[in-house]
């Protein structure tokens, strides 16, 4: 195991720390996991998309949504997991107000899948977590209170537009070892889920959601040692700072002699530590049960090698693929496949006759910088994949220069247009022809006298002055490369 | 109208003896009159009648022949059952001025075929019970004797229907509470495949054990309301997709040649003597027409009622979770979340809701799970199995529906007793298979049950058995006291 680095140096040694992942997802349907309601829950008024089912009013019945269905198999087959020819639903039973049938339809004993693993990069190294299981289970609605929690709220807005949207729930085998390595299982999972189209990934709006459970115990040691859960971590940094602080708490209370009590702790992110939300003993009996108004589902091994062929290349496969194929680099392939878009992005460029390298270094560089600073993938941009590709053919084909060709990008990644028409009509086409170059570079020798002198004396900067009197008496559409090489011609020449 | 069957009806409403109208104001005069003394209404819904009737009215004067049989003819639901904007209280304080949305389906496919509601009937609060005393809005009379019972859970049904206000109802029927109502009202009641009849809009009591059937006075009309509310519905993931066979069309091909079963545990010294002469005689009409009776024997029955006391109130304790105060029904106001709870369901549920939600939290707890719950599952698949067994040996089973005729209001404090009302009806919601109670009999003025079951989806057999008994004899012609007295 790696990334003992970013462990808090109190815990070093002396405990060995065991971690494990609860992420839970909403599914990308278009419809809920039990009524025709829209899943987009944000952009309704309150309580803007619900209905008798939903709301969980007398005598309704719930019905499955196979979308939800598929796109679980999809994310356990991508996790490697196997899928049981039987599976069922069951009712966990609690009281809350944004839970309208006082039960929640989830999985209990015979999930839709098992048995899996995720395997992620952290420091260099390969990591592997077991993946417990996946199950598919509905969400609850939101709740908003006048006051800081329902304890103390004087009164509060209940909207069940969120209630029934589907939701999966990914337990991953307390195999992590680190805050880091929590980390990057998470950044992995997130990408995968966001590749194989099943989720949007926001953290923020709570569609990607984590809980961590983590205990200490000696080095060594078999048994877990009194586990933790951890909750209300928003964003991968928060996750890791909560483990990082929960790993401190707990060595502090060990190192001190005392003994760690089970329970569920809140993350605050603004006091940067844990507070204590319910002990085992306040913990709920949810009295699971088979929920008797869906039948148990029988998936075939037909209907599982469909969804299998159905899934798309994985970011791992796909960047070593990228790095076999388009001999990037291994960093290059990574950030290429960070996302199925810029992936897509890549070899449609590829596709396009761009050459692979040239298309690595534009992507990941001018483009990427561009995307950040107008907060809008290229895909979107006025320039778009195919006008890129265009502009990135010109500059392969020395039609343009570089310096040329990343102004042209900065203006038609806002504005758009065609590439092409504008080089031509701009009459931006870099200047190539040598005899015409060859004559600029004696006069520009003959112009700077110091200059030439100093260069042919050794000192290399002063081919610069020269290059720039060029490009000047070129506006700028000098070859460069070319410039460059008739100038060290001419001046050893002379 | 009084004692009209609705073939009766719809022949009169074709050739303009009657129309719509007369018949709706017949049975609003009727109702008015009974409830003095039944108590089977909790909500008569007269202006949704009234707009029906004049829908029905103008459906039978534009196509005559094509329109549904149960076009134009009044009938009562169990308050159990939701309709849309009407007052659906499942006999609950709980649910008291709660008018649902939207209509479930058994109910949308009657209006459809141009029902008139006239009313939703009493019933034991969320269709527990086996007597409809323990409905929130006091107790409905039997019309054979208005100091006893109906019968329960859909009581109010029943009693409707005997009291020929309506020539029939729709109940449900979780562990017998269609069956043991009918017996001791003297009417059919008809407890379908599970499966068969959509639950979407049925307030849920026990969700594996729930079915939704009819109340009528003859095998024929229960046959033409099963099959105007029977098949498959996408809302109801456990309808079942199989093509309806309509019980009509084999109705008049009899019993000749047919085997069967009496199950030795339904006749045991629980029943009633009454009840057994009257049962035993009915086997032997039966035997007269060409029937074949054999003993058989269901060895799990005494556990059964013990299993079904685990499964239904699990599933009950769940299934009212929902009655939290918090988005609709009554609402005790308190400062905090769970003295809202608490309060709210302390008074908003009776006696026995409570007492079947406590039964139900501590068999699915914790520690508790597999000695009840799992276990009673396993002894559920044994009565299933058993029932499969005999039904390699016979074609259907005869046996009484109860082992008593109507009891006084008031004799059966003890729950247990009450428990004991079900012992012959509630193997069949265990093993989902059909089960039909048909007249058969009389003791001391009070009406006797022929229960007759058969295998899953094998529905149409029951209607055939019970209507060629029905044929050789005329208990189903009598009129109850209170239908002489109303009319």
């Amino acid at each position: 195991m790696t990334g003992t680095a970013t462990l808090p140096g109190a815990a070093l040694g002396r405990y060995e720390v065991v971690i494990g992942l609860e992420v839970h997802a909403q599914l990308l349907t278009r419809s809920k996991m039990f009524c025709p309601c829209p899943a987009d829950y944000i952009s309704a008024a309150p309580n803007g998309n619900t209905c008798p089912v939903c709301l969980g009013l007398p005598g309704v019945l719930p019905t499955m949504n196979e979308q939800a269905v598929e796109y679980t198999v999809r994310t356990a087959l991508a996790l490697h997991c196997e899928i049981p020819p039987f599976t069922k639903f069951d009712r966990k039973n609690y009281f809350y107000p944004d839970l309208p049938k006082g039960y929640q339809i989830s999985q209990y004993d015979l999930p839709l899948s098992l048995n899996g693993y995720l395997e992620f990069p952290v420091g260099g190294e390969t990591v592997r977590c077991g993946i417990t299981r996946v199950h598919l289970e509905e969400d609850t609605g939101t709740m908003h209170h006048a006051g800081d929690v329902l304890q103390s709220a004087t009164s509060s807005l209940i909207d069940l537009n969120r209630c029934g949207v589907p939701l999966m729930e990914i337990v991953g085998e307390p195999d992590l070892r680190t805050p880091e390595a929590a980390r990057e299982y998470l950044v992995r999972l997130h990408q995968i889920l966001m590749y194989i189209g099943v989720n949007d990934g926001n953290l923020e709006k709570g569609s990607f959601r984590c809980d961590a459970n983590i205990s200490l115990r000696p080095p060594g040691a078999t048994e877990l040692g009194v586990k933790v859960e951890v909750k209300n971590m928003n964003s991968f940094r928060a996750v890791q700072h909560a483990l990082e602080s929960e790993i401190e708490r707990q060595t502090g209370v060990l190192d001190a002699g005392g003994t760690l009590v089970q329970e569920t702790r809140g993350w605050v992110e603004t006091q940067g530590r844990t507070i204590s939300q319910r002990s085992k003993e306040q913990a709920h009996d949810y009295r699971y049960f088979p929920e008797p108004d869906l039948p148990p589902l029988r998936l075939g091994a037909e209907y599982v090698d469909r969804v299998r062929a159905s899934l798309p290349e994985l970011p791992e496969a796909r960047a070593r693929r990228f790095q076999e194929q388009f001999g990037l680099t291994a960093y290059d392939a990574a950030v290429l496949t960070d996302t199925r878009e810029d992936a897509d992005t890549y070899e449609a460029l590829v596709g396009a006759g761009v050459p692979a390298k040239l298309a690595a270094n534009w992507q990941t560089g001018d483009v990427a910088a561009l995307a950040n600073e107008h907060r809008m993938p290229l895909q979107q941009s006025g320039l778009g994949v195919n006008g890129l590709a265009s502009l990135l053919r010109l500059v392969d084909a020395g039609t343009i220069n570089g310096p040329t060709a990343k102004e042209l990008l900065a203006e038609l990644y806002v504005s758009g247009g065609n590439p092409e028409a504008l080089v031509r009509d701009r009459g931006l086409a870099q200047v190539s022809d040598t005899a015409a170059l060859i004559a600029l570079v004696d006069a520009a020798i003959a112009a700077n006298p110091a200059a030439a002198a100093d260069f042919r004396a050794g000192k290399q900067q002063a081919l610069g002055q020269l290059m720039r009197a060029v490009k000047d008496a070129t506006g700028g559409k000098a070859d460069m490369p070319l410039v460059n090489r008739l100038l060290r011609e001419r001046l050893s020449e002379q | 109208m009084t004692l009209d069957t609705i073939g009766g009806l719809a022949a009169a409403l074709r050739d303009g003896r009657t129309t719509p109208r007369a018949l709706l104001a017949d049975a609003l005069t009727h109702v008015e009159r009974s409830e003095q003394g039944l108590n089977a209404y909790l909500t008569v819904t007269r202006e949704l009648a009234e707009q029906q009737a004049d829908a029905a009215a103008r459906a039978l004067e534009d196509h005559p022949d094509t329109a549904s049989p149960l076009c134009g003819i009044p009938m009562a639901l169990k308050d159990v059952l939701c309709v849309d904007g009407i007052e659906t209280t499942a006999g609950s304080k709980m649910l008291q001025g709660f008018k649902p949305p939207y209509t479930g389906t058994a109910v949308q496919r009657l209006f459809d075929a141009g029902a008139v509601c006239v009313g939703k009937t009493n019933c034991d609060e969320f269709a527990m019970g086996s007597s409809t005393e323990n409905s929130a809005y006091g107790p409905v009379g039997n019309p054979w004797d208005i100091e006893r019972v109906p019968g329960g859970s859909s009581g109010g049904s029943a009693a409707t229907v005997a009291a020929g206000s309506v020539p029939y109802s729709l109940g449900t029927d979780t562990g017998g509470s269609i069956r043991q109502p009918a017996a001791l009202c003297g009417v059919v009641g008809f407890k379908p495949t599970y499966g068969r009849v959509s639950r979407y809009g049925l307030i849920a009591f026990a969700s594996s054990l729930d079915q939704i059937g009819p109340f009528t006075r003859t095998v024929e009309d229960c046959a033409l309301v099963y099959s105007a509310i029977a098949g498959h519905d996408p809302r109801d993931s456990t309808s079942d997709p199989r093509a309806l066979d309509d019980p009509l069309t084999s109705l008049h091909t009899g019993v000749a040649g047919m085997r069967l079963g009496i199950p030795r545990e339904y006749l045991g010294p629980g029943t009633e003597p009454g009840v057994r002469a009257a049962v035993e005689a009915a086997f032997h009409v039966l035997e007269g027409q060409g029937a074949t009776l054999h003993e058989v024997s269901l060895p799990s029955t005494d556990v059964a009622l013990s299993v079904y006391y685990i499964i239904a109130p699990a599933e009950c304790s769940s299934n009212l979770a929902r009655y939290d105060g918090v988005r609709f029904g009554n609402r005790v106001e308190r400062a905090s979340l769970t003295d809202m709870y608490l309060q709210t369901r302390d008074a908003g549920f009776g006696t026995e809701v409570k007492r079947r939600i406590m039964l139900g939290t501590y068999a699915l707890s914790s520690g508790y799970y597999d000695a009840y719950y799992r276990q009673a599952q396993k002894v559920r698949t044994l009565v299933s199995q058993e029932f499969e067994a005999v039904f390699n040996e016979v074609d259907a089973i005869v046996c009484p529906t109860s082992p008593s005729v109507a009891f006084p209001m008031g004799s059966h404090d003890d729950p247990l007793s009450m428990y004991m009302c079900d012992v012959v009806t509630l193997p069949a919601n265990l093993a989902g298979i059909p089960g039909m109670s048909v007249p058969c009999g009389f003791v001391d003025g009070l009406p006797v049950g022929l229960q007759v079951l058969a295998p899953r989806f094998e529905d149409s057999r029951v209607f055939r058995v019970a209507h060629a008994y029905e044929q050789a004899t005329t208990f189903h012609t009598m009129p109850s006291p209170y239908a002489n007295e109303a009319a």
